[in-house]
């Protein structure tokens, strides 16, 4: 790119300058000759072969033999069976006579301009000094003797990251700028650590405290605060593409806010960066693994799902899984796999088989694609867990010594079904089905079974069919004859051992969902053991788009061990087995024989599986046979330990990023030799050390050290001269002026307005963003609306992939369809258009304007108070004049106008002139959230 | 690219606010706003020159302007454009065992019947094109388009589908036609979106990511608009908030980040300046654009619009009102053609896909009168089509109740017309049934490949570097379609 390309020039000039000195340092104590170079592989060399020879001599193509992404194809012997590169010995050397050939057919590359002399001399040397092959920095271990460099700053340096910096500053001739001024800082700050501002009262008590400790004590505060959880989770979620609906055509809804709450918890508790990803790859496969870390492993169950009619569940599953192995690379390696599902790596040394080797890892998981999203972790709100543990307690004191047995399970659910089981008493919801025909569908509120066709059927597993004696089916139709329910055994074609016909539900009075609802018994054979159980579906007296509704199914027991009971007993029973769960999509094993096996797919495709593979990691990762993970637990557990060269680096990039607009490493996603390089190698490398060793992964303190350097506490003010010379700011001569997210505009709206819900984590909520046309449109039951639901934080907002919503869109949230780890900000008129008159923005303009006119008297008070509010500082003289202005002139429009129909909504809570002085306050108000001092952190 | 590169450009470019404003009514500020909804700052490494000059182009361009019509849910070529006599003949057989070897359906199983044309064809214009009863006022149409009547695609599931079909992948995060069009080229109007989308019946079931930029900076995604309520989301100001004021507190803001800049010297606060401004000009721009109540009554009735309605034929004039005023890329979504024959009103027949066809065909062939009779049809493309085809076989899903046909992406036709497209030509063929496709076959790279060739880019060469590999619309697949190329 045209700019990119300037900003590169300059790159090159400087580096080149100190290059020169380098060799200038280099000639007086090297035996190589005057002209001679010692050369670099991956400095000199690597860039002109990823540039001009790997589109053919790669990974893709490796015309004539010979390729250069692996040392041993470099090195081996070519189709010709000569070899290509003769170490020591540029004559004899293949490769370099072809890039000087005479002939236009067979110099290299092939149709394409010469390398340069430059570039040909460094190959030729290359070679001459002995070919010496390295790997790409990303693949190196972080250097664990990296010293901070001793520098003379006249105490400017906080802490080691800024004698890194300030190195580089040096370097290129900089200077840092000074500290900023305490508002902004702490504004900064508050924004950075909890994606909220600061009030006014923490404002002033910060700005007037002049202890030594004072930002310090400030900065563990906000680490402490319940929000920094929230702000950090925002990054978390667009990783693990966390949404609220499945993707596709249906798009519809998925319960999994447990795993967000998970995520901002994890965050509140300083888990380990560890644990946080072991948690999330493998929380299934930990010793006994709580609740708690089997909803982490919802991480990968964010996938999209295809519940569009006529899908093949296979192909989807297989989708997830190939996608679940590229959001791993890209979250703990910042390495794009995606592109080794169809061939080997163009540029970095991944073999076609490797993406499969890694996918074993991950092809073993129960999920399938499935409606229902089996299997699914059940669990109970605070207060519900506690009532069913009354209840549980209640049972096992009223058994009979005959009749009491031993419920093992550490989860409350499990052991609720247990006992309901024993007591006789089996209810289950239709939807829960483990595998059906193609036009069974769900409704949109995903309540019930619906597009019961002629003929369509579904299949529940290993069920216990000991002592049934009939299936009751709750079921909505609305014709006299609607259809039939066949119950066969063990396959489609099996036993039928029950049938029942089903007919109009019109005249009930049990209305669930908006359908009224009636039960229909099947009678059923004696079975004895445990059998596969299906249910087919005919047609009545006519179709009629679908034939009938299925809510759930009771099997009835003969005579049931409850019934021994009170009335009183029995009554418990029914509150036990209604009391609401949660549910949560979660990663399982599959074990024994159903255990998948794992194909390399021939060009990336699921229908062309290819010769079979077993689990392991890329060789490039220098990890013996031995040593070798066996399963998802023991990759997981690879990924964050010191034999992996990546996570750590990839993690600390990622929280730098957060604080200062830009990654060390630009490209967050990669890493490899086709991604930027890292501007602060030294750094880098020391702060991942850092980060894994000294603070044992924890990543409060981590992001402590980087608020607390002199770097993050610079002043943002540019000057026309710097700006000059470092347009992107990659050197840190000063703070990065950055646009908040969108989350963060949103929440700091809500919040200087007053109209702030601060609850911390639950159901998603239903807010003015919420645009619920397109996709299955129902609402869930268990997603907050109302009153409660409309000022909640944006990380809440109940989110359909396929109506993501805009507020944040329009500020460049990703939709969550795929993990993404950086988000491009853009400036358009559409961000224009949502902070001026968006419902939500406006409301809270009102309010806002509202708290001026109530706190404070006269209105230049007010203007200044509300200021003050909104950007933790004082108005300058200036801004005042213009904002006083406006206000008048509002005024005066209003008073013309005369009418209350003109006015904004809350103005109307006044009287007389009142009015008009509250509806100009709004259009102050409405001015001040959109001012680009607010939504940006300066 | 990143937020800096470009505040580094604007930044040598615009040293004050009057300079910038007024750079913005002439010259090249003009371009750069343009690009600013949806344009070309961010492709400058391609074409930095003058668009007019074909120097932002690869190549001279053919088009201006795309308006792209997809019938979303996937019409039946065998009812509308796929003539099929012998399948007629074969109606209520049982469909051949090799037809099925080795098949993928989303619904049929067993062994389904064959169903023969609901439909009634006729040879019409002067190319004597063979187009159903369905169509009645397209038929007047078949001299002005090319006709493809072997497209196949990859994808049998809609979503999936359409994603295919709209940005090169089946799955999502990719940029869309739109979005690589208005990033190779941008956008000659500065009060009017580059990318606009516009929806009747409900849209695509891919939703809003159908229009979504991906990868590319967020400018370049679509930006959906309406003919009835709001035409852009949050342009009409809220209750107690009139032109006067909202002019007033721009003003105030715009005033007040001037002196924000003057203090902290960033540049991006001179584009937020300017976009201030823009979006106080769209607010009248757009819905003066998007009102086609100012139109003549003649105009209203030969596309046939429905007052206050967001229809098909009301898009299809939206869609001619904005190339005209430079919008580049203009989408339509019209959903319902998913005729599957699972209930009374769902199939093939009459009551189904002709009264469907009945809801676009008066529309889309006004727009094509329409643009022709102003001379914008030699600068815009059309483009027509589903996402996939549907099956010579019934589907048969309820027993033989309704007629309908499955998902079928091994063969159905597209077509396109205006900008460098022959007219009156047929490109492809499939065999006596309408199964396959057997000669000049024609897959969806191919049509991104000749849309983008049409505006004058080379899809091999039009990239964006994300990941650490140059992406582009028509991964690594793709060739243009040349024997639907006029010559001159």
């Amino acid at each position: 790119m045209k700019y990119k390309v300037q900003r590169n020039s300059l790159v090159d000039f400087l580096f080149k300058g100190l290059l020169l000195v380098i060799l200038l340092l280099l000639g007086s104590c090297n035996k190589l000759g005057e002209e001679e170079v010692l050369i670099s592989f991956n400095r000199d060399v690597r860039p002109i072969l990823n540039d001009k020879c790997l589109r053919c001599h790669g990974g893709v193509k490796a015309n004539g033999g010979f390729s250069m992404l692996f040392e041993e194809e470099a090195f081996g012997k070519t189709q010709s069976g000569k070899k290509a590169i003769v170490r020591g010995n540029h004559k004899k050397s293949e490769l370099f006579k072809r890039l000087v050939h005479k002939d236009p057919d067979i110099r290299m590359p092939l149709e394409a301009n010469p390398l340069s002399a430059n570039q040909i001399e460094i190959i030729k040397n290359w070679i001459d000094q002995g070919a010496k092959w390295e790997k790409h920095w990303a693949y190196i271990p972080p250097n664990e003797s990296v010293i901070p460099p001793e520098v003379n700053d006249q105490n400017w340096s906080k802490n080691v990251i800024d004698q890194f910096i300030f190195k580089k500053l040096t370097e290129q001739g900089f200077t840092p700028a000074s500290e900023t001024d305490k508002h902004t800082l702490i504004r900064r700050v508050t924004l950075d650590l909890t994606g909220l501002p600061p009030t006014m009262e923490e404002v002033q008590d910060f700005v007037s405290d002049n202890a030594p400790k004072a930002y310090e004590n400030l900065v563990d505060t906000l680490l402490a605060s319940p929000h920094f959880g929230e702000r950090w989770a925002t990054m978390w979620l667009d990783l693990a593409r966390y949404a609220d609906s499945k993707g596709y055509e249906k798009d519809s809804n998925r319960e999994i806010w447990k795993y967000r709450d998970w995520v901002i918890n994890a965050f509140n508790n300083d888990m380990p960066f560890d644990q946080f990803s072991i948690e999330q790859l493998a929380g299934d496969l930990v010793p006994e693994p709580t609740e708690e870390q089997l909803i982490a492993t919802a991480f990968h169950r964010n996938t999209l799902a295809n519940d569009e009619g006529g899908t093949d569940n296979e192909q989807f599953r297989t989708e997830s899984v190939l996608e679940r192995v590229a959001t791993t690379y890209e979250v703990w390696q910042g390495t794009t796999m995606a592109c080794v599902q169809c061939h080997s790596h163009p540029y970095d040394p991944f073999k076609h088989e490797e993406f499969y080797e890694s996918m074993a890892f991950f092809n073993n998981a129960v999920d399938n694609d499935s409606y229902f999203e089996q299997p699914k972790l059940f669990t109970y709100s605070e207060t519900n867990e506690i009532k069913v543990e009354e209840l549980l307690q209640y049972f096992d004191k009223e058994l009979l010594p005959e009749d009491k047995y031993d419920i093992k399970s550490p989860y409350l659910y499990t052991q609720k079904e247990a006992l309901l089981t024993h007591l006789g008493h089996r209810f289950v919801e239709a939807e829960t089905f483990d595998e059906a025909s193609p036009f069974i569908e769900f409704d949109g509120g995903l309540n019930f079974l619906w597009q019961v066709q002629d003929s369509s059927w579904v299949k529940y597993e290993d069920i216990d069919l000991k002592n049934i004696e009939k299936i009751g089916f709750s079921i909505s139709s609305s014709m006299d004859y609607a259809g039939e329910i066949s119950v066969r055994l063990d396959s489609l074609g099996g036993k039928e051992i029950g049938r029942v016909k089903i007919t109009n539900t019109k005249k009930s009075k049990e209305i669930v969902h908006g359908q009224k609802m009636a039960e229909f018994i099947a009678s059923i054979e004696p079975v004895d053991e445990r059998h596969d159980l299906f249910l087919q579906f005919y047609k009545g007296e006519r179709y009629l788009g679908h034939l009938f509704y299925v809510d759930n199914l009771f099997y009835y027991e003969k005579e049931p061990l409850k019934e021994k009971y009170s009335t009183e007993f029995n009554k418990k029973v029914l509150e036990l087995a209604k009391t609401p769960t949660t549910t949560t999509p979660i990663i399982q094993e599959l074990r024994g024989e159903k255990a998948r096996k794992t194909f390399v797919f021939d060009r990336g495709s699921w229908l062309s599986p290819g010769k079979e593979v077993s689990r392991g990691i890329p060789d490039i990762y220098d990890i013996s046979k031995v040593q070798e993970p066996s399963n998802r637990l023991e990759f997981a557990q690879w990924l964050v330990s010191d034999k992996n060269p990546l996570a750590s680096r990839v993690a600390v990039n990622r929280f730098w990023e957060q604080l200062f607009g830009f990654g060390l490493v630009e490209s967050m996603e990669e890493f490899g030799s086709q991604g930027e390089k890292p501007t602060h190698p030294a750094l880098l490398d020391w702060m991942a050390i850092q980060f894994a060793s000294e603070y044992d992964w924890k990543m409060k303190p981590f992001i402590k050290e980087l608020v607390m350097s002199a770097t993050y506490r610079q002043s943002s003010s540019m000057n026309p001269e710097k700006t000059a010379q470092d347009p992107t700011n990659k050197w840190f001569a000063r703070m990065g002026r950055t646009r908040l997210s969108g989350e963060q505009i949103r929440d700091q709206t809500l919040t200087v307005s007053g109209l702030l819900n601060k609850r911390i984590g639950g159901a998603s909520v239903k807010n003015a963003d919420v645009d619920i046309s397109g996709g299955w449109r129902a609402i869930p039951d268990y997603v907050i609306q109302g009153d409660s639901a409309k000022y909640r934080r944006s990380l809440y907002t109940f989110w359909k992939r396929v109506n993501p919503p805009m507020n944040l869109i329009a500020f460049d949230s990703p939709d969550r369809s795929v993990c993404t780890s950086r988000r491009i900000r853009t400036n358009t008129p559409l961000q224009a258009l949502n902070s001026l008159n968006d419902e939500t923005f406006f409301e809270a303009s009102q309010a806002l304007a509202e708290l001026m006119f109530e706190e404070v008297n006269q209105l230049e008070d007010r203007i200044k108070w509300g200021y003050f509010r909104v950007m933790g500082k004082d108005i300058d003289t200036k801004k005042l004049e213009l904002l006083v202005q406006l206000y008048n002139e509002t005024y005066q429009h209003y008073n013309d106008k005369g009418s209350d129909k003109d006015l904004p909504e809350i103005a109307l809570k006044q009287k007389g002139k009142n009015k008009l002085t509250l509806s100009a306050l709004t259009v102050v108000a409405n001015t001040l959230l959109n001012l680009d001092e607010f939504i940006v952190k300066g | 690219m990143n937020v800096f590169d470009e505040a580094d450009f604007r930044k040598s470019e615009y040293n004050t606010r009057r300079q910038f404003i007024k750079n913005c009514i002439s010259g090249a500020g003009a371009l750069t706003l343009g690009s600013m909804l949806g344009g070309n700052l961010f492709a400058n490494n391609l074409l930095e020159q003058d668009y007019e000059k074909h120097e932002r182009t690869h190549f001279a361009p053919k088009a201006k302007h795309v308006i792209y019509l997809h019938m979303a849910g996937a019409p039946s070529q065998l009812e509308i454009f796929d003539h099929k006599p012998e399948l007629n003949k074969l109606n209520g057989q049982a469909c051949p065992a090799s037809l099925l070897e080795g098949k993928r359906f989303a619904f049929i199983r067993g062994v389904p019947q064959m169903l023969g044309s609901q439909a009634t064809f006729n040879q019409h214009g002067e190319s004597r094109t063979w187009v159903s009863d369905y169509l009645p006022h397209f038929t007047q149409a078949v001299d002005e388009v090319s006709f493809l009547k072997a497209v196949h695609t990859d994808e049998f599931n809609h979503a999936p589908a359409q994603f295919l079909m709209q940005t090169g992948s089946p799955r999502t995060g990719r940029p869309s036609i739109g979005s690589w069009a208005t990033y190779g080229l941008g956008s000659p109007n500065e009060n009017l979106p580059g990318f606009v989308v516009l929806l009747s019946n409900g849209g695509a079931s891919g939703g809003k990511r159908l229009w979504g930029s991906g990868f590319l900076p967020t400018v370049h995604q679509g930006v959906q608009c309406k003919s009835s309520g709001d035409a852009v989301r949050n342009l009409r100001n809220p209750k107690g908030v009139d032109r006067i004021l909202r002019k007033k507190s721009v003003d105030a803001i715009n005033n007040i980040n001037e002196l924000e800049y003057q203090e902290s010297q960033d540049p991006e606060i001179l584009t937020r300046i300017a976009q201030y401004e823009l979006a106080f000009k769209m607010q009248t721009s757009v819905p003066g654009v998007m009102n086609i109540d100012d139109e003549p009554a003649y105009i209203k009735e030969l596309y046939g619009v429905t007052p206050g309605e967001n229809s098909f034929a009301n898009n299809c004039l939206l869609a001619r009102r904005l190339v005209e005023n430079g919008v580049r890329f203009v989408q339509l979504y019209d959903s319902g053609w998913d005729t599957h024959g699972a209930g009374p009103n769902s199939g093939v027949g009459s009551l189904g896909l002709k009264r469907k066809c009945k809801s676009v065909d008066q529309g889309m062939t006004a727009l094509l009168k329409d643009l022709k009779q102003r001379g914008l049809l030699e600068e815009t493309l059309i483009v027509w089509g589903g996402e996939f085809g549907r099956t010579p076989m019934m589907e048969a899903r309820t027993g033989k109740n309704f007629l309908g046909r499955d998902h079928h992406n091994e063969a159905f036709t597209m077509w396109m017309a205006g900008a460098g497209i022959k007219k009156g030509m047929t490109h492809g063929e499939t065999d006596a049934i309408g199964y396959s496709a057997v000669r000049d076959r024609v897959h969806v790279h191919d049509i991104q490949a000749t849309i983008l060739n049409q505006l004058g880019l080379d899809h091999e060469r039009l990239t964006y570097r994300f990941q650490g590999r140059d992406f582009r619309l028509t991964d690594v697949h793709g060739s243009v379609i040349q024997d639907i190329l006029s010559v001159s």
